[in-house]
């Protein structure tokens, strides 16, 4: 019996008191979950100083220049922001699906579709050279979209039809829109045989704050463009869709038990398909923003695994629209880090050790610890 | 000393005083406490949410109690876990039983020990269990998979794990809610025979006779607070334990007024459907319901009910046949057309179909209404109006919750089952298709729902009653059909229980009623 060793006297002392794990009956408070992805980042932060400090360097000055090379002045917030952007994107794509339990790894390939969808536009080209800038953002924006759903559709269509596992078929589709990508870099629209398209001209960018510097002298030299609007309108009727409509209701209640859903007579198939849909279309905006905002041609390197920070993104967020666009930030603000931070690979093993954190922490959601006084016994 | 006590001496194996559990917004235990001896079966009774459950997982470690101590075999424990208790020889069936489908029996009663570490010799310990099953005449083959298994048989595997980890100490938390009246008989047995050889049980049900057949003394709870303790059985009625329970009299059979049925509502027509496993389950099915009319469907448990109540509502594909409710025929329809029809299901399973555990109160209760005004408005699902609602049928279901923002997988048994019952008879339907509404309800509670169901019948309502409960079924129906294997062997309006028996058995009724002529 457990209870009566640990009431023995150990090495012939007694502790005060003792630590016990038991499973959590009750649902802990609101606070709780978003207070855990705080620790997570805390502790994850606190590894990263250990593993600076064990190569000889300094943790917190270390952490202090990336904080100021991150927040420390508007430009450099700016930048952050940038970074930002299609992460906030992406996380909000994972979020969505993630909602209905639906696992959507595929951001990153939509992300890549979104790109070409809106690169067409441009290269194809849809709109004459000469078209005024909204009308290219406007279709820039749709076409990224649906380039983005519709590699949200295969997946969601087999899911739906033939019950195929959507982590697979979302995963092996990333590897198709890289080579969909590649294909039209290297053979169609390569410019001089180098693997990138030609310049967008500058009516297709985005609008950045720099292009109001005239009217608003601060904005001078700053890079953060219309896609940080794109992403936050994006949030906000993400988040009113999940927790006030109708559709967000059925969305929760598939989520959680899909069998009662169906026998409230909501079709699950129907949901998949519109879920991938928009999930995709969010994730293939986050390319078009990405292209028209800041990288103005279609090239191979325009992501750096956005698709699958996402993920670690929505599950810091709780999976909560609104949070992700915080979370996103301080994401932006890790990859910026990445620039100025020698080895370079710190920032990518803070975000390494926040996944891991946050799937031990969520321990402690199921667990609690109890500290008793011996006396009390 | 234990030592020195003679075995036929009484000795108390588990003693549990002044515990008290907190939830909430819940006192679910007061002060309470509770003595099991050797031997004995000791049925544990009380409403719904009385705290029955929260008791017996306090004394299989699962909850931690707030106050109070427990004593088993003369010695003060403090259960971290359930491992902890089945150590202290103190095991505990829940009624949703935790067995890995895909694995043989040996295997599921070796889970999650030690031994063996690392080569399975599944012979040797088929035998070893066969050896325990027999014992206690647990019929069950140790090498059968799970998925292969009856609910009863699952059940027995369930016991046969507690039994090899040595427990002396049983909990069944309503055992026999989900058994066929066979079933029953053989648990009944096997329960007999553990006591004679010294084991002790503690027994939760609602069903009144059963508690009166098996048990030895039996202890009441109320609101968490015992009201009377270990009442030997033989000093008691069972209208006395009811009265105990409620704290009223309670009548158990419901009035039923006359009413004149009216038009046909449900009709069928040669259902034909299979079963999960592809199979056929239903062949040929034919009935029909009429407003007004209370219809009993009865039948051993597996006779195709599930599928045929399943098939009704659109949720189990028709592959012959015609089902038409009022005039319209939704064969083959989405389930939402039959709910708009007014076609509502109180079905069987109520944690894997009729709720969704992580969500509150409110978003289950709104589960058919959250797109129809005023809870549903334009896109929006209006919260003030499905909070008021949830509120309202909390009040009128008495569904014991601190809050309608509760988890509903918080809740008791039987609240959960009244969440169910609230969403379905408060959308007034025009066809209810109700499976075991009553299950797991205490005998007020049923005796509540059982009026709540005359009421629609009085209020026109055609009602198809599926149920294994011939008791309920009789009092309740104004005719029954008798189902075996997906066949209707006959319709009785007559209340003949004899008849009824022998078509269960698969007699149908014209050669019943030849054998009567001849
Ligand atoms: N984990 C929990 N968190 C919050 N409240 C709980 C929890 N478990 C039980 N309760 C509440 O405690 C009370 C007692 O519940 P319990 O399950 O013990 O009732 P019961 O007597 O078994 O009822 P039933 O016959 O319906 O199964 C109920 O009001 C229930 O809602
Ligand atoms: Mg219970």
């Amino acid at each position: 019996m457990t209870q009566a060793d640990s009431t023995k006297p150990i090495m012939g002392f007694k502790l005060p008191f003792k630590m016990k794990v038991e499973p959590r009956v009750v649902d802990p408070p609101r606070w709780y979950s978003p207070m855990l992805s705080v620790i997570a980042v805390v502790v994850a932060l606190m590894i990263g100083a250990l593993v600076i400090w064990l190569g000889g360097g300094e943790p917190w000055k270390v952490y202090a220049h990336i904080a100021r090379s991150s927040f420390g002045s508007v430009g450099v917030l700016s930048d952050t922001m940038v970074k930002a952007i299609p992460l906030m994107l992406v996380g909000l794509a994972c979020s969505f699906a993630f909602r209905m339990r639906l696992w959507n790894i595929g951001a990153e390939g939509q992300f890549f579709l979104g790109a070409f969808g809106a690169s067409m536009i441009v290269l194809l080209p849809v709109l004459p050279e000469e078209a005024p800038k909204w009308q290219f953002i406007i279709v820039m924006a749709l076409s990224g979209m649906l380039f983005g759903a519709l590699w949200g559709f295969v997946p969601g269509f087999l899911k739906a039809k033939f019950n195929v596992n959507e982590i697979i078929s979302t995963l092996m589709m990333n590897y198709i829109a890289v080579e969909w990508n590649n294909f039209f870099i290297y053979a169609v629209w390569t410019e001089g045989g180098f693997q990138m398209s030609r310049m967008f001209q500058r009516n297709a960018w985005l609008p950045r704050l720099s292009d109001f510097a005239e009217a608003i002298p601060v904005f001078r030299g700053l890079t953060t463009h219309m896609g940080l609007l794109f992403a936050i309108v994006a949030a906000i009727i993400l988040w009113l869709v999940l927790s006030k409509s109708q559709w967000g209701y059925e969305i929760r209640l598939i989520g959680d038990n899909p069998r009662a859903a169906e026998y409230a007579g909501i079709s699950i198939s129907k949901n998949v398909i519109l879920v991938m849909l928009v999930s995709g279309a969010l994730a293939g905006l986050a390319g078009m923003s990405e292209i028209a905002g800041v990288v103005h041609r279609l090239q191979g390197a325009i992501s750096p695994g956005y698709g699958y920070t996402g993920i670690i993104i929505a599950w810091l967020a709780k999976l909560n629209p609104l949070a992700v666009i915080l979370v996103s930030i301080l994401f932006g603000a890790l990859i910026l880090a990445g620039r100025e931070v020698q080895p370079s690979g710190v920032p990518t093993l803070i975000q390494g050790v926040i996944m891991v954190s946050l799937i031990a922490i969520d321990f402690f959601l199921r667990n609690r610890i109890r500290i008793t006084r011996r006396v009390e016994e | 000393m234990d030592q020195t006590n003679k075995p036929n001496e009484i000795t108390n194996v588990v003693r549990m005083q002044g515990i008290v559990k907190r939830f909430p917004g819940v006192l679910a235990n007061n002060q309470v406490d509770f003595e099991l001896r050797r031997g004995e079966v000791h049925a544990l009774l009380g409403e719904n949410g009385a705290g029955k459950s929260t008791l017996m997982n306090v004394l299989a470690g699962l909850y931690r109690p707030d106050g109070g101590t427990v004593i088993v075999n003369d010695k003060v424990v403090n259960f971290s876990s359930p491992r902890d208790a089945i150590n202290a020889g103190i095991g505990m069936v829940h009624q949703h039983f935790m067995l890995v489908p895909s694995q043989s029996v040996t295997e599921n009663v070796l889970l999650g020990l030690d031994e063996p570490r690392f080569r399975m010799h599944l012979p040797r310990y088929n035998r070893k269990i066969a050896e325990i099953a027999g014992q206690y005449g647990l019929h069950v083959d140790p090498a059968a998979k799970i998925w292969q298994l009856s609910v009863g048989e699952q059940q027995r595997v369930e016991i046969l794990k507690m039994l090899y980890r040595g427990a002396d100490v049983l909990i069944m938390d309503e055992p026999t809610a989900v058994l066929a009246p066979s079933e029953i008989e053989e648990l009944f047995k096997t329960l007999r025979s553990m006591t004679a050889q010294g084991k002790s049980i503690v027994f939760i049900s609602h069903k009144l006779h059963e508690v009166m057949e098996i048990s030895d003394r039996v202890t009441v709870l109320q609101k968490g607070v015992v009201t009377s303790a270990c009442l030997p059985i033989s000093s008691v009625t069972r209208a006395d334990l009811a009265r105990l329970m409620v704290g009223r009299e309670v009548v158990f059979r419901v009035e039923k007024k006359h009413v004149e049925p009216g038009e046909v509502v449900l009709s069928v027509k040669d259902l034909q459907a299979d079963n999960d496993k592809g199979l056929p389950a239903l062949r040929g099915v034919s009935l029909d319901v009429r407003e007004g009319e209370v219809v009993g469907l009865a039948g051993v448990a597996g006779n195709g009910q599930s599928e045929l109540a399943e098939t009704l509502v659109g949720l189990r594909p028709v592959l012959g046949g015609k089902v038409i409710v009022n005039q319209k025929d939704v064969t083959n329809k989405p389930v939402k057309f039959g709910i708009r029809q007014g076609v509502s299901l109180i079905p069987a399973d109520r944690t894997q179909v009729g709720t969704a555990p992580n969500l509150s109160v409110t978003d289950n209760v709104i589960m058919k209404k959250y797109d129809q005004a005023p809870i549903g408005q334009g896109w929006m699902v209006n919260a003030l109006e499905a909070n008021k609602y949830a509120a309202e049928l909390k009040e009128a279901y008495d569904i014991m919750v601190p809050t309608v923002d509760t988890s509903v997988r918080l809740l008791s048994g039987g609240n959960l089952q009244k969440v169910i019952l609230a969403r379905e008879i408060s959308s007034e339907p025009k066809l209810m298709i109700a499976v075991q509404p009553t299950r797991g309800l205490d005998v007020g509670a049923i005796e509540g729902v059982q009026r709540l169901l005359l009421a629609q019948r009085a209020d026109g309502a055609a009602i198809l009653l599926i149920s294994e409960e011939l008791e309920e079924l009789l009092s309740l129906s104004d005719r029954v059909y008798v189902i075996y294997e997906g066949g209707i062997m006959g319709e009785v309006a007559d209340g003949d229980i004899e008849k009824i028996g022998q078509m269960m058995t698969g007699t149908r009724l014209e050669q019943i009623e030849m054998q009567g002529e001849a």
